[in-house]
């Protein structure tokens, strides 16, 4: 077994495992934190498939931004919410989150079925890929492939995510506005 | 190498342990949470298969655009959070029935 495997083992257990923490918690400010454990580790798997700009992205907005703002949400509302969180102090199977349990359950048994028949690394198009080199290497920069790529080939939706990020940052201070509804 | 199917086994966990947040918890917040490991399961399926296209880079610029998605879609949602709260008093789905104030 390489390092390259065992560093994708280590990092794929750590993802799940802090996701299943995460889930399983009744405590909400350990679940907000392991939730970092989890992106950190997604991270780490994004670097192991050599996309490093999107594993960067990912720390910058994700850990800097998205977090930093489901903590401040959780601030804001108040005891209230730890409170209802404390009241229902269950073991982790209980009969009321038995059909969740049973759904994902299923979900999961479906989805591993449908993978092991599609056989990923035996795709028409991905053996083309390998054999016309079209295969990111490890020792490659791809960061400058991504740049151009940004501003020709995705043009169209680079501009529509950024009046997206415009509407979204002016309803999100319109909506979280105190003002005087009447 | 690793193989794809181990990035797609991986990204299936995810999915489903979100699946169960979504469906289980009785608070916005952890919901959210939820939402966010789907979309990191599907960001993940975009970034493993992204590998094989080193020309056009189609994995991994949309596995960026799905991330600033949900980074507009989370500030936005945050926000609807803290105005229920607000009206309510609660952050319980379930207990958020009713239209008028």
């Amino acid at each position: 077994m390489s390092l390259v495997q065992a560093l994708f083992y280590v990092m794929s257990f750590i993802a799940l495992a802090s996701a299943v923490y995460v889930a399983t918690t009744t405590n909400l400010v350990r679940s907000i934190f392991m939730f970092f454990i989890t992106l950190f580790a997604l991270a780490g798997l994004y670097v192991l498939a050599l996309a490093d700009f999107v594993a960067i992205t990912q720390i910058v907005i994700y850990v800097g931004g998205i977090l930093v703002l489901i903590l401040f949400a959780f601030m804001l509302s108040g005891k209230e919410t730890l409170n209802a969180i404390g009241r229902e102090r269950k073991t982790f199977i209980s009969i009321g989150n038995l059909p969740a349990l049973l759904l994902a359950a299923l979900f999961l048994i479906v989805l591993v079925n449908m993978i092991f028949k599609v056989d990923a690394d035996n795709l028409e198009w991905i053996k083309k890929s390998v054999a016309l080199k079209n295969d990111i290497q490890p020792d490659a920069a791809m960061t400058e492939n991504i740049g151009v790529n940004l501003m020709t080939t995705y043009l169209l939706p680079f501009e529509a995510i950024s009046i997206i990020l415009m509407v979204a940052l002016i309803g999100a201070a319109h909506l979280s506005r105190k003002g005087d509804r009447s | 190498m690793i193989s794809l199917t181990g990035y797609m086994v991986v990204s299936a966990g995810l999915f489903c342990i979100g699946l169960y947040m979504i469906v289980s918890k009785h608070n916005a917040i952890q919901i959210l949470i939820g939402i966010e490991l789907m979309l990191n399961a599907a960001i993940l399926n975009l970034v493993a298969f992204g590998r094989y296209d080193r020309f056009n880079n189609g994995g991994q610029m949309f596995a960026l655009y799905a991330i600033v998605l949900a980074a507009a879609t989370t500030a936005v949602a945050l926000a609807i959070i803290l105005n229920v709260y607000r009206q309510y008093k609660t952050i319980d789905p379930g207990k958020i029935d009713e239209l008028k104030d």
